[in-house]
């Protein structure tokens, strides 16, 4: 087959490990060079904690794999400092068209408000992700790649994990204070823990097949049902980098994936949708079925699963690859706390019910979408047709067209780690404790800057300020946590910035009014954030106390005040 | 309390039966599922709230009025 993309060689070096006298203990060893795994590790390192990535091959992703990447993954790519290149090389999309026969039904925008860093979904191929994730993870002293390492077996104990390793050099023996389990839907870890997988297999097949051509079709997400090229299916097409464009096409339960996979099978099924005389290559082929699943925990002791390795999803919605770049995100923060000791193990709690929760909204809705694309039963297709018969005249009918709802970051709206609002301050918006922080445009010394970036790894202060008086006592205060705090300024004008500034406070200006706006600040309004950039707590004015209370909530510890209350 | 208006608010009942036995007359198996399946949507639609709907799914179900 032809090939745009050509696979690193990564290589297999011997580690010290193999030769020290006694068992070599690590803070934290990741299982999988996937793109959770390797996030997990580029997060951990940037916040100054050792790593250990072990991954028994020593390339990238084997086809296009996961392609669809959003918003808030990007987000934290970026706080990663790689998503420029995936930007960069990716193609960038915010619309979609499904059509039904050949009339279009249904159209959305993912991102119908402009004032945002990045983009709502790009487009791009899994291989070229984990290389730029790999090169990021190689420029940090932190991280320790090692490939060719496959581990044989995991003994869990009190206070950490023994793991058998095998190289082409043999079996050594090492240990971690805490396992990441990031090897994957088909975890060997899980399998070796004999933990159960729960939930459901979807009775269909999907042919998936990455083209390159010289494509007319736009950069948007078509999807189609039942269209003339392909009768009583569904079918997908979305743009890639290097004119690769990803077709799926389902197959229907009885279809025999040997044969489904044969270019003699496959290249007809291709030019019936792209045309006769269309000129095109085929780059990859694979046969899949769907399983929404996941395990009743994501914390064992010290073992830690993210992404597929602790849930998985159907694909309608591009909800695995980024769900589990939120588990990595989630994780990476307080594990990092709880290394150095300010933080209880117990903070670790807090992402197994966060992602948990997380996991069920994204099962909800990858089954909901599956369900529509694969009706049951012959009242469910019945109902799933006339969905789409009536969308095409009425309004009403368009919001019921569910080919896949795409990937939203969680709101943790009943996290035990958020501060509820105060009694009497209302608050508009979606920026409620435990949502994630939306991005707006600023300027930084003048020039445009964007609010996440300003973010950073640590818990955020950022105080709507008047006048830096006000923002110094929100800084004497962050001085005073054993937590590490920084403080934002959010100034309504370039006057009250330069004052921050000049007073030595971080202080972006809010030129366009937006952060007010999407945080439905008023002066003098105080939201700590996570580092994760989820919404922590938030109060009209600063009260010390109030922001004690959350800031120990919020890392698992017991509020003082509860504590003197009880 | 219940959101479902189960009162007869039908302004002509007997013709509204006769209407809807009258579409369904002569229609196949599949047919009457599409046709089902149309109004429906169309009806739950009007209806507009979920736990209104929901309490109608309740009582089709041969459940209790909520």
């Amino acid at each position: 087959m032809h090939s745009t993309y050509a696979y690193p060689r990564f290589g297999y070096r011997r580690s010290p490990d193999q030769d020290a006298p006694e068992r070599a203990r690590h803070p934290v060893v990741i299982v999988g060079a996937g793109p959770v795994g390797l996030s997990t590790a580029i997060d951990l390192a940037l916040q100054g904690v050792r790593v250990v990535v072990l991954d028994e091959d020593d390339t990238v992703s084997i086809g296009s794999r996961a392609v669809c990447y959003a918003k808030r993954s990007l987000d934290i790519w970026d706080r990663l400092g790689v998503a420029a290149p995936m930007v960069a090389k990716g193609v960038g999309w915010q619309h979609g068209k499904v059509f039904h026969h050949d009339h279009l039904v249904y159209e959305f925008n993912l991102l119908p408000e402009s004032g945002h860093k990045m983009p709502a979904f790009i487009n791009l191929q899994q291989y070229y992700l984990e290389d730029y994730l790999v090169q990021r993870a190689r420029g940090l002293p932190n991280i320790e790649l090692r490939w060719k390492h496959k581990v044989l077996g995991v003994a869990p104990a009190e206070d950490g994990v023994t793991l058998q390793v095998e190289t082409p050099d043999g079996v050594h023996a090492l240990e971690a204070e805490w396992l990441v389990a990031a090897d994957g839907a088909r975890s060997a870890i899980r399998r070796q823990l004999g933990l159960e997988f729960k939930g459901q297999v979807f009775r269909d097949r999907f042919l998936i097949a990455d083209v390159v051509m010289q494509g007319d079709f736009p950069a948007e997400r078509w999807f189609w049902f039942d269209p003339p090229f392909h009768r009583e299916q569904s079918a997908l097409l979305h743009k890639q980098s290097d004119n690769v464009w990803r077709i799926d096409l389902q197959l229907g339960w009885d279809a025999d994936p040997e044969e489904e996979q044969k270019p003699e099978r496959v290249i007809p099924r291709l030019k019936a949708m792209l045309g006769e005389d269309k000129p095109f290559e085929l780059e990859w082929v694979s046969i899949y079925t769907f399983q929404c699943r996941r395990l009743d925990r994501f914390v064992h002791g010290r073992v830690l699963f993210v992404g597929d390795a602790a849930h998985q999803v159907s694909p309608f919605g591009a909800r695995g690859a980024n769900s589990g770049l939120q588990d990595a995100e989630n994780l990476a923060w307080k594990l990092r706390l709880v290394l150095d000791g300010l933080a209880p193990a117990g903070l670790l709690e807090s992402y197994d019910a966060e992602r948990v929760l997380a996991a069920d909204e994204n099962i909800l809705n990858s089954t909901r979408s599956t369900d529509f694309i694969t009706p049951k039963t012959p009242m469910a297709r019945a109902l799933r047709d006339a969905v789409l018969d009536l969308a095409r005249d009425h309004a009403f009918a368009r919001p019921l067209v569910n080919s896949g709802r795409l990937s939203m970051p969680s709101t943790y709206a009943d996290s035990a780690l958020n501060t509820p609002d105060a009694a009497g301050e209302d608050f508009a918006g979606a920026m409620v404790p435990g949502a994630p922080c939306t991005d707006a445009p600023v300027l930084k010394e003048g020039r445009p800057a964007w609010l996440l970036e300003q973010l950073g790894f640590d818990f955020t202060a950022m105080l709507f300020a008047e006048t830096p008086a006000q923002a110094q006592a929100v800084a004497a205060w962050a001085a005073r946590q054993a937590i590490p705090v920084r403080v934002l300024a959010v100034a309504p004008d370039a006057a009250t910035a330069a004052a921050c500034a000049a007073a030595g406070l971080p202080a972006v200006e809010d030129h366009g009014g937006l952060v007010a706006r999407r945080y439905d600040a008023r002066p003098g309004t105080l939201h700590l954030i996570r580092p994760d950039q989820h919404v922590a707590a938030r109060r009209r004015r600063f009260d010390p106390a109030a922001f004690d209370d959350a800031l120990a909530r919020a890392t698992g510890r017991a509020p003082a005040a509860l504590e003197h209350a009880a | 309390m219940s959101r479902l208006d189960l009162s007869p608010r039908l302004t002509a009942p007997d013709a509204f039966l006769a209407a809807l036995t009258e579409r369904l007359r002569g229609l196949d198996e599949a047919e009457t599922r599409a046709f089902s399946a149309r109004l429906i949507l169309l009806l739950a639609n009007q209806v507009g709230d979920q736990a209104a709907l929901e309490e109608a799914l309740e009582i089709a179900a041969g459940g209790q009025e909520a």
